[in-house]
């Protein structure tokens, strides 16, 4: 024997009352309505989330600072930590003017991340020096073509702190996330 | 008789070679040779490290105080060990020497110190320097230095400087290491630049911000050991680690011809000379490989070069990552298999991706948002009207 929970297979003949099967049937029915009384193991999805946990990763998310300028210097770190090679950027450099949307004198003109590769490992976050990148506690949405799922720089900002505080307030999620990074 | 000529041998005898013992390691060296040079033959951890000697440079060294090594016994002659630790790269050594380097505990104190005075000025702002990944003073903090930093005045900072048309000068990441005018007063004909004022308020400038227009100036962006003089050619074009190292040469009348280019695909981002294991310009037949400005600057189009193969990396180099020896390219067998029709790609990444559209590598400085703009037809239109000049 394997297991304990192996039972040797009952090979009998049939009583008379088990002959006539509604017996058994009737056990088994009762078995399904208790469970009408029991506690639900399922939630109705679109319109109940489950709460994920403090450590869960995500989408990514492109951070700005507490003034809204992007903190991203494309360093490259994210992408030469991360191990599927999701990640792509071009680099700038920052023209006078353009101080209230960058914080550093180069930034990340174009910044993309290819979900369809991407295993949500969490590199990126830890390998950024600048605070810029992080995991929220989404996950990506489900879409109908691959083209979807580059996601490009717009895709991935946060919204602005001062502009728009809600929406800024419920991208940061649950997570503690310096602002002034 | 032996004993004659051993009583006269100390006043005309002149070995061939000194022996010289470096970390329990005894080789003969030609005598003249410095205590670092020496230590280089050997190779591997014992060799001190070095910020501003450059072998291919008259005079260099003794400013940086990172190649100190302790002396345990002067000599065979007078076998005392020198007093304080010396500096490798000015010392030469004596027949008998004894050096300890890794194998003093005071020495690797002494440039764990000398680390965090380099430090003291240098900003912490490797993300954005073009010098990341292959910058002598980062690896010098990290193999000799400390996590923190125990300096809490204010650091010394200056406005970044362009010094002609084709280089950069970040005078707050120097390091005052003197290589660059080293090089101005060595490569090229005339110096225009050097060292302002003295102490800590001593910088590299040129005289009234006069252009360098040499021929060989863009040398000095590769002896510089930090990112002090960086290419404006390059600038911000992409991280060293993600660009593709390839030995090229062209005939040129000016120099030897004989560079690294660094590739993103065939887009040639970036011209240097091609470094040996020191991170100096490779000699060769006992000439340094300088190159010219027209190589480094101007031949951006992967036609000037006749590509001889791939660079060797070290593997402990980030620049290695991604390049792995002896690749070779999977062989496509499904159209034989298909019957010469070709797999149907579900998704071609470059018809989707924003990277990679416009050519940065013949801009003659960095990208700017001006450099991405488009007309409503969503053509770029900004190619070329960054605010770099060039003539």
């Amino acid at each position: 024997m394997l297991t304990q929970r192996a039972k040797q297979v009952d090979r009998r003949p049939m009583t008379g009352l088990e002959s006539i099967y509604l017996w058994n049937i009737l056990k088994g029915m009762m078995i399904t309505l208790s469970h009408l009384f029991k506690k639900k193991a399922t939630i109705q999805y679109p319109e109940q989330k489950r709460t994920f946990s403090k450590v869960f990763r995500g989408l990514q998310v492109l951070n700005r600072d507490a003034e809204g300028r992007e903190n991203c210097t494309a360093c490259g770190l994210c992408a030469v930590a991360c191990p599927a090679e999701a990640i792509t950027m071009e680099a700038a450099e920052r023209l006078s003017g353009e101080e209230h949307l960058y914080r550093e004198e180069k930034y990340a003109v174009k910044y993309e991340i290819n979900m369809l590769r991407c295993i949500f490992c969490g590199f990126c976050e830890d390998a950024c020096p600048k605070d810029a990148i992080y995991l929220s506690q989404t996950f990506a949405p489900a879409n109908y073509g691959r083209k979807g799922f580059i996601y490009k720089k717009e895709d991935l900002l946060i919204p602005h702190p001062i502009e728009q505080p809600e929406a800024y307030k419920k991208a940061l999620g649950e997570k503690v996330v310096k602002a002034d990074g | 008789m032996a004993e004659e000529i051993k009583k006269e041998a100390p006043a005309n005898f002149k070995p061939d070679s000194y022996r010289v013992t470096i970390d329990n390691i005894t080789i003969e060296v030609p005598p003249g040779t410095t205590i670092l040079n020496a230590a280089r033959q050997i190779g591997g951890d014992v060799t001190p490290p070095a910020m501003c000697y450059y072998s291919k440079l008259q005079g260099s060294g003794g400013k940086c105080r990172t190649c100190l090594v302790e002396v345990a016994a002067g000599s065979n002659a007078d076998p005392r060990p020198m007093p304080k630790l010396v500096a490798s790269c000015r010392t030469n050594v004596m027949d008998g020497m004894v050096v300890k380097n890794i194998t003093s505990e005071k020495v690797l104190e002494a440039r764990a110190a000398v680390v965090e005075f380099l430090l003291i000025n240098h900003p912490l702002d490797c993300p954005i320097c073009d010098q990341a990944g292959e910058c002598h003073l980062q690896d010098l903090g990290y193999d000799h230095g400390k996590e923190g930093t125990r300096y809490e005045f204010r650091r010394r900072t200056f406005e970044k400087e362009d010094i002609g048309p084709y280089i950069q000068l970040h005078m707050t990441r120097c390091i005052l290491c003197y290589r660059c005018t080293y090089v101005a007063d060595q490569l090229t004909d005339r110096r225009v630049h050097g060292i302002l004022d003295r102490g800590d308020q001593a910088e590299i400038s040129t005289y009234i911000s006069k252009a360098i227009d040499n021929d060989f100036s863009g040398n000095m962006i590769d002896v510089c050991p930090v990112g002090a003089l960086t290419d404006r050619t390059f600038r911000f074009k992409n991280r060293v680690w993600f660009t593709r190292p390839i030995d090229a040469h062209r005939d040129c009348d000016k120099c030897c011809g004989k560079v690294t280019l660094w590739n993103r695909g065939d887009e040639v981002l970036r011209v240097t000379v091609r470094k040996d294991p020191w991170g100096e310009v490779q000699s060769y037949d006992g000439k340094p490989g300088w190159i010219c400005n027209t190589c480094r600057f101007d031949k951006k189009h992967i036609n000037d070069w006749v590509i001889e193969g791939p660079t060797r990396i070290n593997r402990h180099s980030v620049i290695s990552q991604g390049h792995y020896l002896g690749f070779k390219k999977p062989q496509e067998t499904i159209s034989e298999v298909m019957g010469g029709r070709h797999p149907k790609l579900m998704m071609d990444i470059h018809s989707i991706s924003d990277v990679n559209i416009v050519d940065i590598s013949q801009l003659p400085g960095p990208a700017t948002s001006n450099t991405f703009e488009k007309d409503l037809n969503g053509v770029n239109i900004g190619m070329g009207t960054n605010t770099g000049e060039k003539d």
